[in-house]
């Protein structure tokens, strides 16, 4: 299993050029003040902007395979191309086989130089008084969960760019061995969770219910591990036509109840993997094969749904689980603590965890989009990420203080393309009133 | 008879990124990966500092065991080619034994080509290519008190400044008009020149050795004007021939003209042999024409190109051809130099010269597309400027700007254009 590593990421629409970032590595490194010492460069850009030349650690890095004294070399643990002072012989090699300016002649010391990260503490990254400089330490997750061992085969058939298989393998590792699996008809078993030609797709126990009986089922189940004195996590993936339309009355059944299972909905808001029909989880206006676009009839026009979405979340609160969040495969840490948190409350009650999960193929945006639409919603407010347990009640864990306009999140997409400014601003509006209605909720809990 | 999938002969900067291209592909496949050099590999480039004790002899190696051990690359050590059956995929070895071959590279690089001067095998030279002869050259050093260097090409010149800091008397002996030729224009050349005499080195440019003859010390050279000198210590610097004399041995049919001849894909005019680095004679940028273009960077790009291609990675990039390159440190200062020094026809040059900071720079240019850059004194990312001359980017808007500051100006290009 390769190594993630922690990265140093620049956010080039946040900088205005001030510097700050080089005098700190300058003093940091150098001593002096004197910022062409610096190992981070803010370079200007073409339209007035900035960006940085800095090294970026290459997996494959030119600098390394060109020195001639084996004096750089890629650390496996760290990621960091080091640079060893007494193997140098200041040949400048690195500087020409470099293209990204990231390892320059330091005038002071005579000697090349470049970005060690400082040891994992960055000092240009406090520095800079615009947050456009960030330490990404997601890499420790992916890292430990990578020696995890994966449950499920090795290729499933999810569409090109889908989340799923991501929270389907990292879900899974979580979890672990000692688990019982539920995947109800959609995406998820369609990619493969319960197997081709009599062979599951999980290395653990999986099983496929019904639309309809999904939470009662695995409860059942449950129960009778329980019974036999099996210790097991009970857990359920399920698409959120299967949790929110036909299969609510057994998740709100088991949920009363506080069955001890963990049951994770993976909103793609739609039927997706059927032919992308509209769910009770499909947002106002949006595109869908059961809500188009076109003439419509009575001479009203088709604009894609006319309903808003059911938030169910929020009904899950309602329930007062014993764990209610929502979750985004943009935001990995926030992600894996809930899970931690949902796997625990599930050894005592019902956990629910409600993970927005965009679709490439039914939402028509590029492959290689999916992250950044899942940012996206969460930076206009669109998606709101929150905990709740019946102790602290409802908790935003990634408030968003300076929301985008919704128009950013619904243009990355094509199933919004079609709307009016009266569907954009009624959307708007809905934002609006949701995030006031959770801070109520937040501001209750706090009372 | 023994067999590999992939063979690859030579253990410097081709072989080794041949080595990691292939794994990066195909992970299992057997490889083997034979060297003449009794030592792990190492770079030649590394040796001056070697010959001037800054760097140990025992920490330059590129590689250790456990590389080649965690890679699944069976390596041979002072394990010579000495013969190559292409037509029957095979590789003959300096003890008799055969390898069987499906892929095949030559990476065997490059050796000092010694001039015919009459009376050069009746003396005792020194050459500067592998560990051992930096051993040797270092340990002469330090007793010599009077040495003589032939060739002032950046090889000659560097073991020249270590004789001089080791305090013997030096002089270096070039046949064409200026020093470093063909990196660095006559002002560079100048520069350097002028550094070397100021610490006390001398100089003859233009000048051909007729004779050599043992002498007393050691040996004594005669000139073409008439002045003899004579050497403690002679190091024969005047060039590098490709290691490929296992080609004639069995009338091979693997085509070679200065060098061994490959496609943009690193390949020889016979099937599943590759040739790469200082060995190749493949395109060059400015030219068509296949050209030796012996130098390090383009050795670990020819042995990627290569290694992708044996092993079938569908990433593999056709070669842009070769680019010069080089740094050159020389008593304190540095100088760089990228792209070509030819003027091509309808080329313009821009240059500057600060007379008090020693800084020196010019940049040549064509239809507003940068062909080389070159500086004393001057630092600028040398990475930067070679892809603005492989990328062809037209320069005509910025280009006072540019000569007037090519670090930060190539860093804002860059940013620009491909970061
Ligand atoms: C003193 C010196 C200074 C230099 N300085 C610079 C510099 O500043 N910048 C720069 O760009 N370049 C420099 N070079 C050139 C640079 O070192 C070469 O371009 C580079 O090493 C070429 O790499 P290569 O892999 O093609 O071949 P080489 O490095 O020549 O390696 C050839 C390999 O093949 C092996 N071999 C040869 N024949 C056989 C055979 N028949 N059987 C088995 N094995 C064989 C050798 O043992 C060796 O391992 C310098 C060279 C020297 C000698
Ligand atoms: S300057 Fe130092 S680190 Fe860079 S290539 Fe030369 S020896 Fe290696």
């Amino acid at each position: 299993m390769g190594r993630s590593y922690n990265t140093i990421a620049f956010d080039a629409a946040k900088c205005d050029g001030c510097g700050d970032c080089m005098t700190a590595c300058a003093t940091a490194k150098t001593g002096s003040e004197d910022q062409t010492r610096s190992r981070i460069q803010i370079v200007g850009s073409a339209d007035d902007g900035f960006e940085l030349a800095l090294c970026r650690q290459c997996g494959d890095p030119k600098c390394v395979t060109v020195c001639p004294a084996a004096a750089l070399t890629k650390s496996t643990e760290s990621g960091v191309i080091e640079w060893d002072a007494a193997k140098c012989v200041d040949c400048l090699l690195c500087t020409i086989g470099c293209a990204y300016a990231s390892i320059a002649l330091d005038a002071g010391t005579g000697h090349v130089a470049k970005c060690d990260t400082c040891d994992g503490a960055p000092a240009c990254v406090p520095a800079c008084p615009h947050d456009a400089l960030t330490y990404i330490t997601t890499a420790r997750i992916y890292n430990e969960v990578g020696d995890w061992e994966d449950l499920f085969a090795p290729g499933l058939a999810g569409c090109q760019g889908c989340n799923t298989e991501l929270l389907m393998r990292h879900t899974l590792r979580r979890v672990g061995p000692d688990t019982v699996l539920a995947t109800p008809p959609g995406c998820v078993p369609g990619m493969g969770s319960v197997g081709f030609n009599g062979t599951t797709g999980t290395k653990i126990p999986v099983f496929h219910p019904l639309l309809t009986n999904t939470a009662a089922m695995l409860a059942g189940i449950k129960r009778q591990y329980k019974r036999v004195g099996r210790e097991v996590n009970a857990l359920a993936i399920a698409g959120d036509g299967g949790a929110s339309d036909v299969g609510f009355q057994s998740l709100s059944g088991a949920a009363e109840r506080n069955e001890q299972i963990l049951f994770m909905v993976v909103d793609n808001e739609g039927y997706m993997n059927t032919g992308m029909q509209r769910s009770s989880c499909t947002p106002y206006g949006a595109w869908t094969s059961t809500t188009p676009i076109g003439k419509g009839s009575d001479g009203m026009p088709a604009q894609g749904k006319t309903q808003d979405a059911k938030n169910l979340p929020l009904i899950m609160v309602n329930h007062r689980c014993e764990y209610v969040a929502t979750a985004s495969t943009a935001y990995m840490e926030d992600l894996y603590d809930k899970l931690d948190k949902a796997i625990e409350a599930s050894k005592v009650g019902f956990a629910y965890l409600h993970v927005y999960s965009p679709c490439t193929t039914g939402w028509r945006f590029p492959t290689d989009q999916n992250i950044e639409v899942a940012r996206k919603a969460v930076e206009t407010n669109f998606v709101m990420l929150w905990e709740y347990t019946p102790g602290a009640g409802l908790q935003f864990t990634r408030p968003v203080d300076d929301p985008l306009p919704v128009t950013e999140y619904l243009k990355a997409m094509g199933r919004f393309r079609h709307l009016s400014p009266d569907q954009i601003s009624h959307i708007q509006g809905k934002v609006v009133e949701n995030l006031a209605f959770v801070k109520q909720m937040v501001h209750q809990a706090r009372a | 008879m023994e067999h590999t999938k992939y063979l690859v002969v030579g253990s410097s900067h081709a072989a080794l990124e041949a080595v990691t291209a292939i794994r990066m592909h195909d992970a299992e496949g057997s490889l083997t990966l034979l060297t003449r050099d009794p030592y792990l590999p190492y770079s030649p480039t590394v040796l001056p500092y070697v010959v001037s004790g800054r760097s140990a002899a025992t920490g330059i190696f590129l590689r250790d065991e456990k590389f080649f051990v965690d890679n699944r690359v069976q390596l041979k050590r002072g394990t010579e080619l000495k013969a190559l059956h292409a037509e029957r995929n095979s590789a003959e070895l300096a003890d008799g034994s055969e390898i069987a071959y499906e892929k095949l590279l030559l990476a065997t690089g490059a050796a000092p080509a010694i001039p015919p001067i009459p009376g050069i095998d009746q003396v005792s030279y020194h050459v500067l290519r592998t560990l051992d002869d930096a051993k040797k050259l270092h340990a002469a050093i330090k007793q010599s008190k009077q040495a003589v260097v032939l060739g002032a090409g950046l090889v000659g010149m560097h073991a020249a400044e270590n004789l001089v800091k080791a305090g013997a008397n030096v002089t270096i002996v070039e046949m064409a008009k200026q020093l470093t030729d063909g990196y660095f224009d006559q002002v560079a050349a100048q520069m350097i020149e002028k550094a070397f005499t100021d610490n006390g080195a001398r100089i003859l440019t233009g000048s051909r050795v007729v004779k050599l003859a043992p002498s007393a010390i050691g040996s004594a050279l005669t000139l073409e004007n008439g002045t003899t000198l004579e050497a403690d210590l002679l190091l024969v610097a005047t060039g590098i021939k490709p290691n490929m004399d296992y080609l004639d041995q069995a009338g091979s049919a693997v085509e070679h003209d200065q060098g061994i001849l490959v496609s943009d894909t690193m390949q020889t005019s016979v099937a599943n042999v590759w040739a790469a680095g200082d060995c190749a004679q493949a395109k060059g940028f400015f030219t068509e024409a296949k050209v030796m273009n012996a130098i390090l960077p383009d050795a670990t790009e020819q042995g990627r190109i290569a290694g992708m291609a044996m092993a079938g990675d569908p990433g593999l990039k056709h070669y842009p051809g070769g680019v010069p390159l080089n740094t050159y440190h020389f008593f304190g200062r540095h100088a760089i130099s990228v792209g070509s020094s030819k003027l091509a026809d309808g080329a313009e040059v821009l240059t500057r010269f600060d007379d008090a900071s020693g800084r020196y720079l010019k940049a040549i240019f064509k239809d507003g597309r940068l062909l080389g850059i070159f500086g004393v004194n001057e630092f600028f990312d040398g990475g930067v400027m070679c892809q603005l001359i492989l990328r062809r980017v037209d320069l005509s808007a910025v280009k006072e700007r540019f000569v007037a500051n090519p670090l930060a100006v190539g860093r804002e290009l860059m940013s620009q254009l491909w970061r």
